[in-house]
């Protein structure tokens, strides 16, 4: 399966390669230049989605199972599908050994994917829920233009509307400026999966991680985030999201 | 078992014995993963309803039990009760949704349920490249859903739409046909 880009999907590129810049949300570009007509059929009866009110569905609530019977099959999807790239890059890899040891490189990585189509998935449902958000705020929205003020968007606003609590806790790196700590203690996501022992570094929060990334990105706050195990007695599933800001995000904050 | 009878059921289940998380998310996830595929096939929209209802059937193996579990309900008589069971209780417990029974045939072995409402279709519009709205069927998960959870209650149905809203369709129409039940067997491979 080639990971072209179409044209016709609104879909995001892969946050991990962007160079602290958000991302256009705008879908069917091409049809924006080449025909400003649309050729889609409506029913005659029913009204566009733009016609509906955004806020229709906005208490509305569905099973907790079905959600976990998709996410286990988007969980599963993004395993084969990795699982064919790596072989895939298995394979580039033997190409290249030969190069690499004649060169002196010894050591090279094959990268982890999973996570990372996890977190695209994540990263595309983040960019439609701020917009919805923003959009409910209405008049009372605020844009965040400091640090505290969007995480706590985050951890509060955020995460209350999609998981109904807010996150159990904030935290700043001791060690680090560029980083923040946000901590679930028990994601909801992952309620319904148990990851084999073989791959324990495989956190399906990364989902989440997706989300709160796209969410800062789509605020002008460039990131990287990542979900961490971090597992007690008390909280098995418990998740560090490891927020860590682009060096433009510190440089502005210094500023204001 | 009557239709008012199931609906009754149905609600119950879901105001009490149900865990429920936001809609939105659900809908923005299944949208994250039709996106996926349609991205990974390049649009080829006929493998994209095959992988669709291959999930679909994969959910509905194991959802079955899930559904068993928290309505205890028993067999059903004929296929007329199965069809109302499905609508008034079966999806009314997973999305909250009651779809309408229709157009049954004679020997009563093909109904259609009629959508309303389709959670998993909240905010889509179908990709304007005059051929999604000819090809894809948004909602095919259903289908394999159906197939799947009546399989492991001995009944081998086909389940496809016919129509779909998003198509530009004036409703959102599921046919539904009882192939045929299938006998306690063996499971294969030991014999």
């Amino acid at each position: 399966m080639s990971r072209q880009e179409t044209p016709f999907v609104p879909f995001s590129p892969n946050p991990s390669l962007q160079q602290g810049t958000p991302t256009s949300t705008a879908p069917l570009k091409h049809s924006l230049t080449a025909s400003s007509t649309s050729n889609l059929r409506y029913s005659s009866s029913r009204k566009s989605i733009y016609d509906r009110h955004l806020n229709r569905s906005q208490r509305s609530e569905l099973s907790k199972a079905s959600f976990a019977f998709l996410f286990g099959e988007m969980v599963q999807y993004a395993q084969k599908r990795v699982s064919g790239i790596q072989d895939l890059e298995k394979k580039l890899v033997l190409n290249f050994t030969v190069v690499l040891i004649a060169t002196g490189v010894t050591q090279f990585d094959i990268p982890q994917g999973w996570d990372i189509v996890l977190n695209l998935h994540g990263y595309t449902i983040g960019q439609r829920l701020l917009e919805l958000l923003l959009w409910r705020d209405g008049r009372s929205a605020k844009r965040e233009t400091r640090i505290l003020g969007i995480l706590q968007f985050i951890t509060t606003t955020l995460y209350r509307s999609v998981f109904n609590k807010p996150a159990d806790g904030l935290e700043k790196s001791r060690d680090n400026e560029d980083e923040y700590m946000l901590i679930d203690n028990d994601p909801m996501v992952s309620s319904y999966i148990s990851v084999p022992k073989e791959m324990s570094q495989l956190n399906c929060a990364a989902f989440v991680a997706g989300i709160i990334e796209a969410v800062l990105d789509g605020c002008l706050f460039p990131s990287r985030v990542t979900a961490h195990s971090v597992p007690t007695d008390q909280y098995p599933g418990k998740t560090v999201f490891l927020i860590k800001f682009d060096e433009s995000v510190l440089e502005r904050e210094a500023v204001l | 078992m009557s239709a008012n009878k199931a609906a009754r059921i149905g609600e119950e289940v879901w105001k009490t014995r149900i865990d429920k998380v936001n809609a939105e998310l659900v809908t923005l996830t299944y949208g994250s993963i039709v996106a996926q595929l349609c991205k990974d096939y390049e649009g080829d929209y006929i493998e994209v309803n095959k992988q669709l209802e291959k999930m679909g059937y994969n959910i509905g193996l194991r959802l079955i039990e899930d559904f068993l579990a928290k309505t205890n309900m028993g067999k059903c008589i004929n296929f007329k009760e199965t069809a109302e069971t499905i609508s008034k209780i079966g999806f009314k417990v997973f999305l909250n949704i009651t779809p309408t029974v229709t157009n049954w045939t004679t020997d009563g072995k093909q109904f259609s349920l009629t959508f309303e409402e389709n959670p998993l279709a909240d905010f889509v519009e179908l990709p304007d490249d005059g051929r999604a709205q000819n090809e894809l069927w948004y909602s095919n998960l259903l289908c394999g859903v159906l197939r799947g959870s009546l399989e492991m209650v001995q009944m081998q149905v086909d389940a496809h739409f016919v129509s779909d809203v998003l198509r530009g369709n004036e409703v959102t129409e599921m046919r539904v046909t009882l192939i045929r039940t299938i006998d306690d067997e063996l499971p294969p491979g030991e014999d």
